[in-house]
């Protein structure tokens, strides 16, 4: 089925960010994002620091989406994480309500168990909040674009 | 599917390249990141093998402006075009905001390009979507080469519905930007009609 149009207002993402940055306490980790499975950032707490965060993004869609190719051609529905270890800095990959994707950047003081815990704890709350993203009542930003002239249009890609 | 960031008053579109094999996909990235301030676009990604072929994926970020006080950010993506790696294309196409189908003019891969468009519909509607209701242009890339199939020829056989065309040489960067534009107006006016709707 194609997936649906996500809207994300004020309140939606500071009720991730809280969950996230929660989750990064909790973890003791650097940072924690919340990525679409398009590869886009939907939220993140921590100190990112100079990590470009929409490369991340996008390329931690694009090793979900293989890997969850290979877990269908195993007869898995899905493997629930992904971990990528460095030699100083590492990351956890996990689904959130099959639709999102949580990164948790962590360096090597942290144990990973811990991280693994914390996540698992953040997931309930994290899928929720992600559940409800867009359904804020109002449809503020559908009356605002809906309001695009073809005029906006050819002026934006006129540069 | 769009995501619009509210808070930050962001329109995120995902815009795919699609085609067969050396078509030109790639190099229509590489001139836009060519040509584009700093500050309009993030790194170009290439997931490519030794021999430079896409492998996975190349990726753009790229920001056009605003339109009504709304940041308007393109994710470019190409897909590998080598037939075998269908599974990767599956994989890109899905949440495509709009399709960008570069053919080869070249008469040898007059084929190709109808195999590759055929495969683009399968694979669309393997995930419940139909190319003729997603925001679709073609680009008849390689018009400079002495072997280009004349443009009537390439519509009859890629283009029978009448969908947005344009000339390209995207070697030379011709035609790469007028391509974009065609296919951002596309995505933006179906936004704005969901939006609406």
């Amino acid at each position: 089925m194609p997936q649906r149009d996500l809207i994300l207002y004020e309140d939606d993402q500071r009720r991730l960010t809280r969950c996230l940055g929660g989750l990064c306490e909790g973890a003791r980790s650097r940072a924690a994002f919340l990525i679409d499975r398009n590869g886009r950032l939907l939220a993140q707490a921590g100190a990112a620091g100079n990590v470009d965060t929409t490369t991340l993004a996008s390329l931690t869609a694009g090793s979900v989406a293989a890997t969850s190719g290979l877990a269908r051609l195993l007869g898995e529905q899905e493997f629930s994480a992904l971990v990528h270890e460095g030699d100083r800095e590492s990351l956890h990959v996990s689904m959130i309500a099959g639709e999102a994707i949580l990164v948790v950047l962590f360096d090597r003081q942290t144990p990973l168990g811990l991280v693994r815990l914390r996540v698992r704890q953040a997931s309930e709350e994290l899928c929720s909040a992600f559940a409800a993203v867009g359904s804020a009542g109002s449809n503020a930003a559908g009356q605002e674009l809906s309001q695009i002239t073809d005029e906006d249009i050819d002026n934006l890609l006129s540069v | 599917m769009s995501f619009i960031n509210y808070a930050a008053r962001e329109i995120n579109c995902k815009l795919v390249y699609y085609g067969p094999g050396l078509c030109g996909k790639t190099t229509n990235l590489q001139k836009i990141y060519a040509r584009t301030d700093p500050g309009a676009k993030g790194k170009l990604i290439s997931l490519a093998t030794e021999s430079e072929r896409t492998l996975f994926f190349d990726f753009l970020p790229l920001e056009l402006g605003s339109i009504r006080g709304f940041k308007t950010r393109f994710h470019l993506y190409t897909v590998p075009g080598q037939v075998f790696y269908d599974a990767s294309r599956k994989l890109i196409l899905k949440g495509a905001d709009g399709v960008i189908f570069v053919a080869d003019s070249q008469l040898e891969r007059l084929e190709s390009n109808i195999e590759s468009l055929e495969n683009l519909e399968t694979n669309l509607r393997d995930q419940g979507q139909d190319l003729t209701k997603l925001p679709f242009v073609i680009q008849y890339n390689k018009r400079d080469l002495p072997n280009a199939v004349a443009l009537d020829d390439l519509q009859a056989a890629l283009n029978p519905r009448g969908v947005p065309w344009f000339e390209a040489t995207a070697a030379t960067g011709a035609g790469v930007f007028e391509t974009l534009k065609g296919a951002a107006k596309l995505i933006l006016n179906d936004l704005k009609q969901k939006m609406a709707g």
